[in-house]
């Protein structure tokens, strides 16, 4: 069952990369997730991807319905999901066709025998069988009958029909993993108590396979247990897993409580934003109103509406959605209210690969509305920073009376990774604008003379009663104005207190080199590919590679400008077609700026831009 | 929405500094007035009260009244006005709106602002034309007619917007001229009263772009005749001599003359808002001849912030969550020394 051209040696390895795949009704992505999160229980530094296709149920053992997910566990700090596999679970042909490059030559992959029938070889546009003719022999390929070896493990198991059978080879496949990674098979087992509370013979069934994979592994010795990984070094403190959606989600939270505010989401269900909107409305018990809309731009629109009434009031959709809240963004924009709107990018245009990570609406966000509209714009970089960058979008629209677009992309929304949790307690106070005070003269854009933000007075207030509206308004009353010179004061007026804001976000800082030969530039979701890439790098001897990664893009940090002339080359490196490039072209003259893009649908690899930064300073 | 208030209002209380710049002539003149004379009589403090617009002549109503406000961008204001009213539910929230805001542009809000049942009021200034934009052909335009985009004549049918409005949903439906403030007030008055999403229509004159369209109904002289005002609990009466009625045949609705045929008041049909059934009142909004106006139907019913509310209540009573601590620190976590 193993080829024995490729003998493995034990070896202490500091992390590897996994993935699982099969059809998408195969419960690849439940596999990986139950493997990453107890990884972490182990005390592993973990990364996932997953990738699965946009059809839910996409025709069985075809090639474009293959569902995979990645992790990434190390005794080592890891930053992204990995690039080159040490290990492959192919449940069926398909899956391990539309794999295969990506595993290291000598290493692992674990198939299902059972599922390598001549129908699925040919679903998968196999003309022979790679397992018969020789195709994988640089690989150590370890041949399970899984499917049979599940229906044998579950003969006496009364009240299951063939499907679920069949459907619970995954557990299999984990028990094996299990097995060979030394993980407990506790915490999976505690799952299925929970899960299938009311259906105790799921839990016996996939309790009986998962053991079943795993005496597999260990009573017949197929396979070495070679691989130690210890847990990893990581700062004290109390974490758990969380995914990307999720912690934006938590973040909102946290600043509603910090700020004493009812959070108010407007939403309409998207790829891959739903699970913010999905986990929100969990959250009752913190008087959290999610508001399921007609449409992307009620969504917005009743979150403006809630913003006026005083919530803390956020919209969250993807790219197509940002296109249709456009005009309702420009509404809150000129009536200077505050409100978060969540972009979690996915490849465009149009309905382009709507599970795919990309970053390529930087300039929709920028600049897509009509009329100078500038708002800010901020971005996360990793699963867990979701929820800071969360946060940090709320304090920054309501201390300063503006929409915040955070971007988010697919890859680190549906990703997951330790999150060191932060009590509320310990996140910066946030100074919202409201306003009660009955004053002479009051009108609704008085401003802040340092920050420029107006005054926010909310429906309820005697005395402070207002109009707001999408019309130009003077910039003293706010009352709706025709006149030239007025609405050219406005508009200066509300560049400026965007730019401002510069005062209120902290500095970029360079990692690895604090001058040198290149610069490595990364914004939002290719934080851990990039800073993993230019570690790499370094340690290999490169240090006079630096890499400085923007959170900030609207404004950007103050010394943005004094980085860049510590180092010779500057190459930004983003998943889309130069799109954060063209904004520093715009704003920092007498610089070049080189570009590394992607537009793949996926994330960078490792290899790929280390051989790049090479290339630039050999 | 109700709520009392000791301090008195009169209607100079809800009048903003803004110069009002509807044309001359214009009905709209009429509704505002209406409503400004109407909030004192409804018990809601001046700060309570929010309207929301969006884009056409209507819209401009919010910068006339002296409260909170929003002249929101085209069609959106359901959806604003459901935010406003969802994040603080003791406000008196009014969408000021028109045929092309609320039916062409705004159409996917209308139908659900109108099933979801918010407690909002929502005021339809229809004028069965675009005067914003200068005369072109709104959604309640007739066929046949002559506007800036129907040179030859219109070819669109129009939307009946009662008919719409019942089938989406609509618990509170009613339809005044554009020319009888005291009827506007009051039909303002019983609109704000009634727990839900209420919907006026009004039948607003157009001076400029589509003048007399609803001459042949709302004409002073002429309208008792053909106009029936509806109220609850009272028979279906109508005429200048109020000797006309009307009764159901098979399954039409019938004009018929007291005094002619051995017809009686008694024979008349009795109006009934709160039946539950929308047979009657679809009937009744369809109706060419007479035009039935006032309120037309009114069967209340839970609103949507009040199942939030309760569904808030129960979540909180149950869950262990009271601090986000407790959500983040829940599960499965683990410790790294």
């Amino acid at each position: 069952m193993i080829s024995d051209k490729i003998k493995l040696q034990p070896e202490a390895i500091e992390a590897v990369v996994i993935r699982f795949v099969g059809d998408s009704g195969d419960g690849m992505q439940l596999t990986g997730t139950q493997f990453s999160d107890t990884s972490a229980m182990f005390g592993n530094d973990i990364a996932t991807f997953p990738n699965y296709p946009s059809e839910i149920r996409a025709p069985q053992g075809s090639l474009y319905g293959v569902s995979g997910f990645q992790v990434h566990i190390g005794s080592v700090e890891i930053s992204t999901p990995g690039d080159n596999l040490d290990l492959l679970v192919a449940m069926n042909p398909a899956g391990l066709k539309t794999n295969l490059y990506a595993v290291k030559p000598g290493h692992t992959i674990i198939v299902d025998s059972n599922a390598f029938s001549k129908k699925n070889l040919e679903k998968a546009q196999y003309e022979t069988n790679p397992l018969e003719d020789g195709s994988l022999e640089n690989y150590r390929v370890i041949q399970v009958d899984m499917t049979s070896l599940t229906k044998e493990a579950l003969k006496k198991v009364e009240g299951l029909d063939n499907k679920s059978i069949i459907r619970s080879k995954n557990m299999f496949a984990l028990g094996m993993v299990y097995w060979m990674y030394g993980r407990s098979k506790e915490h999976t087992i505690e799952f299925f108590n929970k899960k299938f509370k009311n259906k105790p013979s799921l839990i016996e069934s996939n309790t009986k396979v998962l053991n079943a994979g795993y005496y597999f592994a260990e009573t017949l010795e197929l396979i070495p247990n070679a691989y130690t990984i210890s847990p990893a070094k990581m700062n004290a403190g109390t974490y758990r897993i969380i995914m990307g959606n999720t912690a934006t989600a938590w973040g909102f939270l946290a600043a509603a409580e910090k700020t004493g505010m009812e959070l108010f989401l407007g939403s309409y269900p998207i790829t891959p934003a739903t699970d913010i909107l999905h986990e929100l409305v969990k959250h009752k018990h913190f008087g959290v109103k999610a508001f399921q809309a007609e449409d992307e731009i009620a969504g917005i629109a009743s979150a403006i509406g809630a913003s006026f009434a005083g919530d803390l009031a956020i919209t969250t959709t993807s790219g197509p959605g940002l296109a249709l809240k456009g005009e309702a963004l420009g509404l809150a924009m000129i009536m200077e209210l505050p409100l978060v709107i969540v972009n979690v990018q996915r490849g465009g245009p149009s309905t382009g690969l709507p599970t795919k990570t990309e970053q390529s609406d930087l300039l929709q966000a920028m600049y897509g509305r009509n009329g100078e509209s500038p708002v800010i714009v901020i971005a996360a970089s990793t699963p867990a920073d979701c929820f800071y960058y969360a946060y940090e979008a709320s304090r920054l629209a309501l201390e300063h009376m503006t929409p915040v677009i955070l971007l988010t992309d697919g890859y680190i929304a549906n990703g997951s990774a330790p999150w060191k949790i932060t009590s509320v307690d310990e996140l910066p106070e946030i100074k919202n604008k409201l306003t009660t005070e009955v004053v002479e003269n009051w009108h609704p854009y008085n401003r802040d003379e340092n920050t420029l933000a107006r005054d926010w007075a909310v429906p309820g207030t005697p005395g402070l009663e207002h109009r707001l509206g999408g019309l130009e308004k003077d910039s003293l009353t706010g009352n709706v104005s025709q006149n030239p010179e007025n609405h050219e004061k406005m508009t200066k007026i509300r560049a400026e207190k965007i730019n401002r804001v510069q005062n209120n976000i902290p500095d970029i800082k360079t990692e690895f080199a604090e001058s040198g030969d290149l610069l490595v530039i990364g914004w939002g979701g290719t934080y851990g590919s990039l800073h993993s890439a230019v570690k790499k790098i370094n340690e290999e001897g490169y240090t006079n590679i630096g890499f400085a990664h923007f959170n900030y893009i609207n404004p950007l940090p103050k010394n943005t400008e004094e980085i860049f002339k510590k180092f010779k080359k500057i190459i930004v490196c983003e998943l889309n077609n130069g799109q954060f490039a063209k904004i520093l072209r715009i704003n920092f003259d007498g610089f070049e700026f080189l570009q590394k893009n992607k537009i793949q649908g996926l994330p960078f690899g490792n290899n790929e831009l280390i051989e790049e930064f090479k290339k630039l300073v050999d | 929405m109700e709520a009392t208030t000791e301090q008195k209002y009169t209607f100079k209380d809800f009048a903003s500094d803004q110069e009002v710049r509807w044309c001359p002539g214009c009905d709209d003149y009429v509704i505002l007035r209406s409503m400004q004379k109407a909030l004192p009589e409804m018990g809601v403090k001046r700060e309570d009260v929010v309207f929301i617009s969006g884009i056409g002549c209507s819209s401009r109503f919010p910068y006339y009244m002296n409260t909170y406000g929003m002249h929101t961008i085209h069609g959106r204001a359901p959806g604003i006005a459901s935010g406003v009213k969802l994040a603080n539910p003791n406000l008196s929230v009014w969408v000021m709106t028109g045929d092309g805001d609320a039916m062409a542009i705004g159409g996917n809000h209308f139908i659900h602002v109108l099933r979801r049942n918010i407690d909002l009021n929502i005021v339809l200034f229809n004028n069965e034309i675009y005067g914003l934009t200068k005369g072109q052909f709104s959604p309640t335009s007739l066929v046949g007619q002559k506007t800036k985009s129907s040179p030859y004549g219109n070819t669109q049918p129009p939307f009946a917007p009662g008919e719409l409005a019942l089938g989406a949903g609509a618990r509170f439906f009613g339809r005044i001229g554009g020319n009888v403030p005291k009827d506007i007030s009051k039909i303002l008055i019983e609109s704000n009263k009634f727990k839900g999403t209420s919907l006026i229509e009004v039948l607003q004159n157009c001076v400029i772009f589509n003048d007399g369209c609803f001459n042949n109904i709302t004409n002073k002289a002429t309208k008792e005749d053909k106009q029936i005002y509806l109220e609850h609990g009272k028979p279906m009466v109508f005429g200048k001599n109020r000797n006309k009625g009307l009764v159901l045949n098979n399954i039409k609705l019938e004009v018929v003359t007291i005094g002619e045929n051995g017809v009686t008041q008694e024979d008349l049909l009795v109006h009934n808002a709160k039946e539950k059934d929308l047979t009657m009142h679809q009937m009744l909004v369809r109706l060419e001849y007479p035009v039935a106006t006032g309120i037309i139907r009114s069967v209340e019913e839970v609103t949507l912030e009040e199942r939030e509310e309760e569904l808030t209540r129960q979540v909180k009573a149950d869950s262990k969550f009271k601090k986000t601590d407790d959500l983040f620190f829940s599960g499965e976590t683990y410790t790294v020394k």
